[in-house]
């Protein structure tokens, strides 16, 4: 297989959420000489945003979003610690999870993939994360940025306990505060107290460097 | 136990051994551009179109929801009450999470409403409760605390007890509090939906409260919506749910509504069956 197969071969894998055949294909890869750069930037990110713009177009439903996201997070597992080691700077720090009581994860992925892409760290602590569990890993790992996603509205007030925690705690001032999800909007990002609302994963990342510039200026200054 | 709310000139009875109260979610902005657009511009004519089509398609009761980012939703809420109640003599169901809103809709209201919703944070409970019960109205208790949106059937029905209870010390009877057991999209996990349907079972037996919850989560990011709601609705009602929050404007969806009353029970003689059957014909005959 050339690099060019193996690299279609990733894509079309990540493309239908085969985790396994994701996997020895990394694997493979990198056993090729391939760099994790390669096969992050120019097979499993590419999928993933086919999966994503077939999902807007209504081509694909969130089963199948979640599955190919699943891919990608056990090929990330294994690229993680490499690209760590070729040591592009980290930007900033984000910890990120979808809300308690919320088992969404495609949307955060993305964001997270984004993020990643675009040379934060990410340090991803799931679904289901109690505000507990939030306090605890902003106190470990000092984040810049910390991010709320839920997909319900039924779990949105999540956001407002999870602020409340990080007050109760006095992180609220050390961290940026993000949120977003399917049914959250600008307004209800300002009504529970958060810092910033980004509508796609693209946009969170940009809205993240304006608000990580902004914050680093008023510390300058 | 039956629920009974109003309009000025209406009374609507949801119970168990009543047909099943289907709310029309239509009227609201989430997910509809161009309507949230007009809400922010002040303008309410679409309105009128959604309150026909879901009168039209058999909805009972009409939830009302102006929650369009950047406009002023308390007025809104209080045009659209008056309005909606000029077009319909349908009760209605104030939905909004913001308690100016709720307050702003109960002031203009004629008649007993019910009011979407309070959970079971004390801050929320201490809230919304005052005002369901100055305004003599009904309100639906989602069946979640400031720590956590419970996925356990039992935990759910922990929090819906504390729920009726507080409820209770406000002076609002078990009768006026619809409990939610929170239906969860299948696409995301497909363990969610039985959840639901054991927290309808267990909130029946051990609070015999009437329910509601919004139908169409269930099938979110699935294809075929509407027949994953017509399989749905009828399971959860044979579990005890008595009412949810649903398109209206669905035949699919209805119909099966329909013939799940028929099968448990709740149409004696079949008639509304046949009834339905019969404007079905006679709206297909050309005059």
């Amino acid at each position: 297989m050339t690099q060019d197969e193996l690299l279609r071969e990733l894509y079309d894998a990540t493309l239908v959420g085969n985790g396994p055949a994701v996997l020895d294909l990394v694997n493979s890869g990198l056993a090729a000489g391939m760099g994790p750069e390669t096969l992050l930037y120019e097979s499993l990110i590419p999928s993933l945003e086919e999966v994503g713009a077939r999902f807007e177009r209504g081509d694909f439903f969130v089963p199948e979003m979640l599955i190919a996201g699943k891919a990608m997070a056990g090929a990330l597992e294994v690229l993680r610690p490499l690209l760590a080691e070729t040591g592009a700077a980290s930007i900033g720090t984000v910890v990120m999870g979808t809300v308690k009581g919320d088992v969404h994860d495609i949307g955060k992925n993305l964001v997270n993939i984004m993020f990643e892409g675009a040379g934060f760290q990410v340090i991803d602590l799931g679904v289901q994360v109690a505000p507990e569990k939030f306090v605890a890993a902003i106190t470990e790992h000092q984040p810049d940025i910390v991010g709320f996603s839920a997909f319900l509205t039924t779990t949105m007030p999540m956001f407002k306990a999870n602020i409340n925690a990080l007050v109760k705690a006095g992180l609220r001032d050390q961290v940026i505060v993000m949120v977003g999800g399917a049914p959250v909007t600008q307004e209800y990002a300002d009504a529970v107290g958060a810092d910033g609302y980004a509508a796609d994963a693209s946009a969170a990342v940009a809205r993240a460097k304006e608000l990580l510039g902004r914050r680093r200026s008023l510390a300058t200054a | 136990m039956h629920t009974t709310l109003a309009s000025a000139s209406r009374e609507l009875v949801i119970g168990p051994d009543q047909p099943f109260c289907i709310i029309g979610e239509r009227i609201n902005p989430t997910g509809r551009k161009a309507f949230s657009e007009q809400l922010r511009g002040g303008d309410l004519s679409r309105i009128e179109t959604d309150v026909a089509q879901q009168v039209a398609g058999g909805a009972r009761v009409l939830d009302v929801n102006m929650g369009a980012p950047l406009a002023d939703e308390a007025e809104l809420m209080t045009r659209a009450v008056g309005l909606i109640q000029r077009l319909t003599d349908l009760p209605l169901c104030l939905d909004s999470s913001i308690i100016e809103v709720l307050e702003a809709g109960l002031a203009a209201y004629q008649g007993k409403a019910l009011v979407n919703s309070v959970t079971a944070e004390d801050e929320r409970l201490a809230a919304i409760l005052p005002l369901v019960a100055r305004h003599g109205a009904a309100v639906i208790g989602l069946p979640n605390d400031e720590e956590e949106i419970p996925e356990e059937p039992r935990r759910r029905a922990e929090l819906a007890r504390k729920i009726v209870e507080v409820a209770d010390s406000h002076g609002i009877p078990a009768q006026d509090v619809l409990i939610d057991p929170l239906a969860m999209p299948v696409g995301a996990d497909t363990s969610l939906v039985v959840r639901t349907l054991e927290t309808i079972a267990l909130v029946r037996e051990e609070l015999g409260v009437n329910m509601t919850l919004g139908a169409s989560n269930v099938s979110f990011g699935m294809p075929q919506r509407h027949a994953i709601g017509a399989a749905f609705l009828p399971m959860a009602m044979a579990q005890g749910l008595t009412s949810a929050i649903m398109d209206a404007r669905a035949p699919q969806v209805v119909r099966s509504v329909q013939a799940a009353d028929l099968l448990l029970g709740n149409d004696p003689w079949g008639a509304g069956w046949i009834a339905a059957h019969r404007a079905g014909q006679a709206a297909q005959v050309v005059p």
